[in-house]
């Protein structure tokens, strides 16, 4: 029995790597504190009906926006351990096929769990507000959404110290995906934990499309939208006709992996190149996903800080719209050295740089809306400006990508590395550093200290350059991608250990964000008057946080900008609408479903992956279940009386 | 569209964005209401996608049987033309369904329903004869990239009805329990929907997979 015991755990646990061992002890440890903490603060029941089941738009992004920094640390972890390795391949600190772990889980956890789940806690948080709504279309959707996302992370995840992790490559390339190249589980964690959270960005993309198009405050108009609004609208559509691809991919792969199937293997007249062409057909329009409501935040936040009207509104919108069609007619791009021939080559080159006209049209937007504003250089302004150099050096890199024949060169090199580096970091993350510095007072009530933001912008900024400035030149000396060690007289060391330098600067930057953070709460100076910047739109004409119901009246807007102009008039002495009276308002109940469900789907995608035929039944046969009990239930929203908002409002404003 | 499939309860709001600022607590619902079909519509739109790439999938794959059995060899389209009747005609049934309801008529709408799920599941039973029929030919999932994708195309299709079936029957009992109202209204329509779409995907199925790769 007891050798039984612990054949299963040394089949069940990954074995014999100090490191991560190291990291099972301090999961264990702590769980095991977790669990002491709630229970002795008494905590579990607020856990359950304070977050576990809430289907506020405000608690579901702000759980987002945690689980999303974890992930950050997470996968940073992962990059400064692959930087140690290159920096000095002599120690051999990670051997092959730990190094393999770690760059797949690194791709994976940066796109797909940590700037994903940013994006979401930002929409989230942000998109009703701006419209002047009082949720989203479908809260119970929403938190859903947000369940499986969580919950295909922790599969993921878990794969780290269970299984064995993936080490295919973030995209899981066939043949190698395939069960002859990977035999392990960490591929099949791999499928499942993408494909869970996959279905809930799916739905969050239907969700907002639905919220922006039918639910804005009366009187606001497509075209009055503030910018960020667009840009999810943008995202969304985008999401929608991108993640359907993923989903089908996913499960061509696992069945060929699972059932034999041969759509992808070498044998059986598989065919390992459509593979390709369908995850990029996804892939490519993803990475859009993630950086158009980036620009958004950019234009919110240029736009606020310039004390200026953005310009050029129409041709942004119109930008960004084009950006989400064109984004799926560049996908072959990533593959130019596959051997599709010239034309087609031609084609995919003549798109991508298509593309960059559009976005060359927001930067100088951008500028514009700079040029003669009354700038004030606060930390969401300070990421905004750093944006745009790093932007158009990234962009610049990568039309020099486009250029098919030249990409023959470029392909898999550090030079790709180091432009999609760029892009994404310069681009994405700065732009979502710059919303949730703008909007941390809208979500939380209170400033983070700006002296240590600035000291972590400055380390973030110079250290990205001194890491991947590096990586353009090796990769055009000949360095590719995944690769773990190299000889000492290929000369490619110095630029490595600078490299190696930039990274680390940038985890001390992230240590100085924890401690700002710290620091802020714990000298915490509650936001007195909800408009934190002098803002411009209507999530700053609320108290900071915002109450359940968001806005005790639902605004009426005329025009662009609608917070600012009423302030303009406020300020000029114009006489004021009447306030309307207040009426009940209409209010989704909170629901355990959504949590219920995805651990449903979890325990399935855990049975998958071991193969465990009852594990899979009692996951699927709880999922519908779920779906039933849903479907069954109509009691499910209340409303919220008249004396209780009056109360509330006047708590909030202080005013009684 | 969304607006013509809640004629009935369109009307009172007009085309006013954002639940409840013209109060009332009535019109609000049928707000709620026109929300989820039109997300129901956007949801459609990736099920598109989905059958789409599976649809691209078979295409590449179809000449793709590695020396074993073809399509042309193993499959009887007697079988699969009396199943696209079936289909087609619960395509039919659902539409009265739909007019049974818009006139008030409970018993009707669920007889209707009732109807339309029985057609639905005999082509479930014909499609998985049909799978077993094959299997018993030699051709299985894993046999080559022709019948891997075969049998996933067809059988998406295929789960999606079996999906569409558990929803059916637990309208029914919705229905039997609660009548027609605002809440089941916009159920019906939405099941109808998703049961017109499938029958369009399957007219696909059949062209592509069955017609031009059998005959």
């Amino acid at each position: 029995m007891l050798d039984k015991i612990k054949d299963f755990a040394s089949e069940f646990f990954v074995t014999g790597d100090p490191l991560v061992l190291g990291a099972q002890v301090s999961i264990g440890l702590s769980i095991v504190a977790i669990i002491f903490a709630l229970t002795f603060f008494k905590k579990w029941k607020w856990l359950w009906t304070e977050w576990l089941t809430s289907v506020d738009h405000k608690k579901i992004g702000i759980m987002y926006i945690i689980a999303s920094i974890l992930m950050l640390f997470r996968g940073g972890v992962d990059a400064l351990l692959m930087r140690v390795q290159l920096a000095a391949p002599q120690l051999d600190f990670l051997h092959a096929e730990h190094y393999n772990q770690i760059f797949t889980t690194h791709g994976v956890i940066m796109i797909l769990f940590m700037a994903m789940p940013l994006m979401f806690g930002l929409f989230n948080i942000v998109v009703p507000l701006q419209i002047g709504a009082r949720d989203v279309a479908f809260p119970f959707l929403n938190s859903l959404s947000f369940w499986m996302f969580f919950f295909g992370a922790m599969l993921f995840n878990v794969s780290f110290v269970i299984g064995g992790s993936p080490d295919a490559g973030w995209l899981a390339y066939p043949p190698l995906s395939e069960l002859s190249g990977s035999p392990g589980l960490g591929q099949d964690f791999y499928i499942w934990g993408i494909q869970i959270s996959g279905i809930g960005s799916l739905a969050t993309g239907i969700n907002f499309i639905v919220t922006i198009l039918k639910m804005r405050a009366p009187g606001m108009k497509l075209m009055q939208m503030p910018m960020f609004v667009w840009s999810v609208l943008s995202s969304c559509i985008t999401i929608i006709f991108a993640f359907p691809i993923l989903t089908v991919t996913l499960f061509l792969l696992f069945l060929d992996r699972y059932l034999g199937a041969h759509f992808f293997t070498l044998d059986g007249g598989g065919n390992p190149m459509m593979y390709i062409n369908l995850i990029w057909m996804w892939g490519h329009p993803e990475v859009y996903i993630v950086v158009l409501p980036a620009f958004g935040i950019f234009s919110e936040v240029v736009s606020a800080f310039s004390k200026k009207k953005l310009f050029g509104y129409k041709s942004m919108v119109f930008a960004l719209m084009s950006i989400s069609f064109f984004s799926f007619f560049t996908w072959a791009h990533h593959f130019f050295t596959m051997g599709s021939g010239a034309d087609v080559n031609a084609f995919f080159a003549i798109t991508t740089m298509l593309i960059a006209i559009p976005t060359g049209v927001k930067v100088f937007n951008w500028l514009f809306t700079m040029y003669r504003g009354r700038i004030t250089f606060s930390t969401p302004m300070m990421w905004a400006v750093a944006f745009i150099p790093c932007f158009v050096v990234g962009g610049m890199t990568g039309v020099m990508l486009s250029v098919a024949p030249a990409d023959f060169q470029f392909h898999n090199s550090y030079f790709l590395i180091a432009h999609f580096h760029q892009v994404l970091i310069g681009g994405v993350v700065f732009g979502y550093f710059a919303g949730l510095y703008y909007w941390w007072p809208k979500m939380f009530g209170f400033r983070l200290h700006e002296g240590i933001g600035k000291w972590a912008f400055w380390f973030w900024n110079i250290g990205f350059y001194v890491c991947f400035m590096p990586q353009y030149a090796l990769g055009l000396m000949g360095m590719t991608r995944r690769v773990n060690a190299y000889d000492f007289d290929m000369g490619w060391q110095p630029l490595n250990v600078v490299s190696t330098v930039g990274a680390f600067l940038m985890g001390l930057a992230f240590i100085f964000q924890v401690w700002q953070i710290a620091h802020s709460i714990k000298f915490y100076k509650k936001e007195k008057d909800g408009d934190a910047w002098d803002g411009r739109t209507l999530e700053w004409s609320i108290p900071s946080p915002a109450p359940l119901y968001n806005f005790a009246r639902l605004p009426r807007v005329t025009s662009q900008d609608d917070w600012w102009e009423r302030k303009q008039r406020r300020a000029k002495g114009e006489p004021e609408e009447p306030l309307a009276p207040l009426e009940p308002i209409h209010m989704p109940k909170n629901s355990g479903i959504p949590f219920i469900m995805s651990v449903c789907w979890f325990t399935a995608g855990f049975g998958f992956v071991w193969d465990w035929k009852w594990m899979i039944v009692l996951g699927l046969a709880g999922v519908i279940a779920c779906m039933l009990a849903r479907s069954f239930s109509y009691d499910t929203d209340y409303y919220i009386p008249v004396d209780e908002i009056e109360r509330t409002e006047a708590a909030l404003r202080g005013t009684k | 569209m969304a607006h013509a499939t809640t004629k009935s309860a369109a009307g009172a709001h007009g085309g006013g964005h954002g639940a409840g600022h013209a109060g009332g607590h009535h019109e609000e619902h049928h707000d709620q209401e026109s929300l989820k079909t039109f997300g129901f519509w956007l949801f459609l739109i990736t099920d598109v996608i989905l059958f789409g790439t599976l649809f691209a999938t078979f295409v590449v794959l179809r000449l793709n049987t590695d020396g074993g059995p073809t399509g042309a060899e193993l499959i009887e389209l007697n079988g699969i033309i009396a199943s696209t009747f079936i289909l087609l005609t619960s395509s039919f049934t659902s539409g009265v369904a739909v007019l049974e309801m818009n006139k008030g008529n409970k018993r009707g709408l669920i007889l209707w329903l009732a109807i339309t799920a029985l057609l639905g599941a005999a082509f479930i039973y014909l499609e998985v004869t049909e799978f077993i029929h094959l299997v018993h030919e030699g051709a299985t999932i894993g046999t080559s990239a022709y019948w891997s994708a075969f049998f996933t195309l067809v059988g998406t299709h295929g789960l999606h009805v079996s999906v569409g079936l558990v929803w059916m029957v637990a309208l029914m009992l919705q229905l039997s329990r609660r009548g027609i109202t605002p809440v089941t209204t916009r159920k019906v329509n939405i099941i109808s929907l998703y049961w017109h779409f499938l029958d369009v995907v399957w007219i696909f199925v059949f062209t592509i997979v069955y017609l031009m790769g059998v005959m």
